[in-house]
């Protein structure tokens, strides 16, 4: 049976590739739109909704094939593969995954094709949050990929934890000095718990500056980019402060070791082990969290959702607006390559349609940006913590998504595993950062605080 | 061919010479090609690479444009670049010219002498490293050093205490890891050059009161010289371009300090979509590899009388 189908697909795609080269040939037939996504043990969801949007599409579109193409990769290579693929036109695929924070470079690159004609005649576009639009935005004002959903970043803690060590649940900290109070008290009453985890270091990538440095950062008097000057931000206080912080966190133990922060796979004992064994009292982590945790997830824990509490990360010496969260989130895209602009359209609308996107943010724990799946009671119930990080869009932070923005987040990077390995001083990674982005910008796009 | 070969049967060897050598070429001609297509290509394009500003997203992935030595001159003041520079100077020589080289030289040399069993059961131990697949080989070695790893688990049973192999000591993780799995081939070279040294002269040094080492030092070496040259030349070039087995034990780190030319090429190529640049620093490495096998090209040609 499965041979079968390869065969025909493949006689169809031979087809195609034939009725193609000849000018003169009437419409084709038969047309395959190639999807290209991402895919890791720990992250099947996108691979569900793409196969239950394939069957629908395809019953709806006869004779249209929908080839779909998961790469297995962690985010960074899954940017660097995809990004290899739509290089050139005969391997670009018609739709894919897109990380919002790409968007803008990969627009410049002329790789997005641009959908605001499409978008006119799609109804459901009104449904969007306006917020979540503004992800897919290129520099010339267009739209040129459509959310998926988005998410924040939050303190998880273990109640049990902060209990045993004599803080009252629920815990709400104000400042970072209240963060290191709790967590030196969790230290001295039980030695081999794992306090207060931020990541830190290249290894985590991403993770590093999503879940760790920037909520300290942005709780700071500091910007890490002026928006309005479009210049990147150097020598600020800040910067130096969140690196001490780090390094007090470190050096006094109440994080994972150096060692441990710089292995890439940290965050899998984070959720796998250290939270679900009472093992870790909290780390900073995104909304999805629960995806980990809840039946059908990596790591299933059923009393995560009476074990765990959630609570905003604090800024700095709990100035307003009182706490901060970073978010980000995947789009759609269509190639701008694409032979069939409609159809892979069409493909894309029938993915993100309600009952798609519906199923997607639930099995995926992201945060809805259609208000028709927002305000589902489906969703509303999907995991104990949805109202908590959601109202954190509030209080939250975008990348400034620049195509240098990925060698300056290297930077940062680089600066905080400089400061947790005792490398160098906060002080002196902080200095070293600003060399940093005068090389990658130039000394003219950067503006001194 | 055919005509100018049977020609030469029939005498014509003289008249026919040049035209003999031309027909002998032939069949290496689609070897050529192959090189010049999947070898000297991707260098060319590599060097042409380097001197623009292409990359892998944003407006120069659309419109690539010549910069001149643009790229080079900002490999020059990166500070990352005379790191790099010494620790892939540190991974050839301390791996491959010493470790591998002299491990493999010694291992012959005692296989020698050892009994056929211990010298089969010893060559197939050093040889079944070499056989792996690298990506096998990288994982091993990783599953070998890291924190919970088999090296721990044997010092734990020593009662000695345990460290961090990959965090603290990245380099040498990397350099051991790296003379286990290329000394098979040094081996395999200098056992054979070492049957080819002929019995009488061995004889003769023996009947004159020269000792081992004075044999080793004296007669071995200076013989098998044209082998260690060739060796050297190989192993150099391969201990070059090694780049999982670095990746897959340390991605570079910690804090840079396992980033080899290579590794650097990559990041800054794949990593940061800065293809430019990353060519430059690759050139630079194809660079260093012209100079080390132009120096044992001039050690092979004085190695001979």
């Amino acid at each position: 049976m499965r041979r079968a189908l390869k065969i025909t697909s493949l006689i169809a795609a031979a087809g195609f590739v034939l009725t193609a080269c000849s000018p003169a040939a009437p419409e084709a037939e038969t047309k395959t739109l190639k999807v290209v996504y991402q895919k890791t043990d720990s992250f099947t969801a996108l691979d569900t909704l793409f196969q239950s949007a394939k069957q629908e599409f395809e019953a709806a579109n006869q004779g249209v094939t929908v080839a779909l193409e998961p790469i297995q990769a962690n985010d960074d290579d899954y940017g660097t593969k995809l990004a290899l693929a739509l290089r050139s036109p005969s391997t670009a695929p018609d739709v894919f995954y897109e990380d919002t924070f790409k968007v803008r470079s990969d627009v410049d690159a002329g790789y997005l094709l641009k959908l605001d004609s499409h978008l006119e005649g799609w109804k459901d576009w009104d449904t969007f949050d306006a917020g979540a639009k503004a992800a897919g935005l290129g520099d010339d004002g267009g739209t040129y990929a459509v959310p998926l959903g988005t998410d924040t970043r939050a303190i998880w803690y273990n109640k049990k934890v902060l209990t045993a060590a004599g803080v009252s649940v629920p815990w709400e900290p104000r400042t970072w000095q209240d963060i290191l109070d709790t967590a030196r008290k969790i230290k001295a009453s039980d030695a081999s718990v794992v306090p207060f985890n931020m990541y830190a270091g290249k290894a985590t990538g991403e993770g590093t500056v999503m879940q760790s440095f920037y909520e300290l950062l942005y709780g700071t008097e500091s910007e890490l980019y002026d928006a309005d000057a479009k210049k990147w931000v150097v020598g600020s206080p800040g910067f130096t402060d969140s690196l001490a912080f780090l390094k007090t966190l470190y050096d006094e133990k109440l994080a994972v070791s150096p060692a441990e922060a710089l292995d890439a796979n940290v965050w899998k004992k984070v959720f796998g082990e250290w939270l679900p064994q009472g093992k870790m009292g909290a780390t900073v982590e995104g909304s999805y969290t629960p995806s980990f945790w809840q039946k059908g997830g990596s790591y299933e824990w059923a009393e995560y959702g009476q074990d765990m509490g959630v609570t905003a990360f604090p800024t700095q010496t709990g100035q307003a607006p009182g706490g901060v969260s970073m978010s980000g989130g995947w789009t759609l895209a269509v190639g701008a390559e694409t032979k069939n602009p409609d159809l892979a359209f069409e493909f894309l609308a029938t993915a993100l349609n309600r009952k798609n996107s519906l199923a997607f943010n639930i099995a995926s724990s992201q945060i809805a940006v259609r208000k028709d799946v927002a305000a589902d009671a489906g969703y509303q119930a999907a995991n104990p913590f949805v109202k908590d990080v959601s109202e954190l869009v509030a209080v939250t932070h975008y990348r400034p998504a620049t195509a240098d923005y990925p060698r300056i987040s290297a930077a940062v990077q680089e600066a905080t595993e400089a400061v947790i390995t005792g490398a160098k001083s906060p002080e002196q990674a902080a200095a070293d950062y600003d060399t940093a982005v005068k090389g990658i910008v130039g000394e003219a796009k950067t503006v001194a605080q | 061919m055919a005509v100018s070969l049977r020609r030469d049967r029939s005498g014509h060897r003289r008249r026919h010479s040049g035209l003999r050598r031309q027909a002998r070429l032939l069949p290496v001609l689609p070897a050529v090609v192959l090189l010049l297509v999947f070898l000297a290509g991707p260098v060319l394009w590599a060097f042409h690479a380097s001197f623009t500003n292409a990359a892998l997203t944003g407006r120069n992935a659309r419109s690539p444009g010549w910069i001149g030595f643009d790229n080079y001159a900002r490999l020059l003041s990166d500070p990352l670049l005379p790191l790099s520079l010494g620790l892939t100077v540190l991974f050839v020589g301390g791996s491959a010219i010493l470790g591998q080289n002299l491990l493999g030289l010694t291992l012959a040399v005692l296989m020698r002498r050892a009994r056929r069993t211990v010298a089969a059961v010893v060559g197939t131990a050093v040889v079944a490293a070499w056989v792996l697949p690298e990506i096998v080989a990288a994982f091993a070695a990783y599953a070998y050093f890291s924190r919970d790893g088999t090296l721990n688990q044997l010092l734990g049973g020593l009662g000695l205490g345990q460290t961090d192999w990959l965090y603290s000591f990245p380099m040498v993780a990397i350099l051991l890891a790296n003379i286990w799995r290329g000394t098979a081939f040094s081996m395999l070279v200098y056992r054979a050059a070492l049957n080819d040294i002929p019995g009488e002269v061995t004889e003769a040094a023996l009947m004159d009161g020269a000792g081992g080492w004075q044999r080793l030092a004296y007669i071995t070496i200076p013989m098998i010289r044209g082998s260690i040259a060739t060796n050297l030349m190989l192993i150099t070039l391969q201990t070059l371009a090694v780049f999982t087995l670095i990746w897959v034990m340390t991605a570079g780190g910690p804090a840079n300090a396992s980033t080899t030319l290579p590794v650097l090429a990559y990041v800054e190529a794949f990593k940061f979509g800065d293809i430019g640049y990353g060519t430059a620093v690759a050139s630079v490495l194809i660079l260093i590899g012209v100079v080390f096998g132009a120096a044992y090209v001039r050690l092979l040609r004085e190695g001979k009388p």
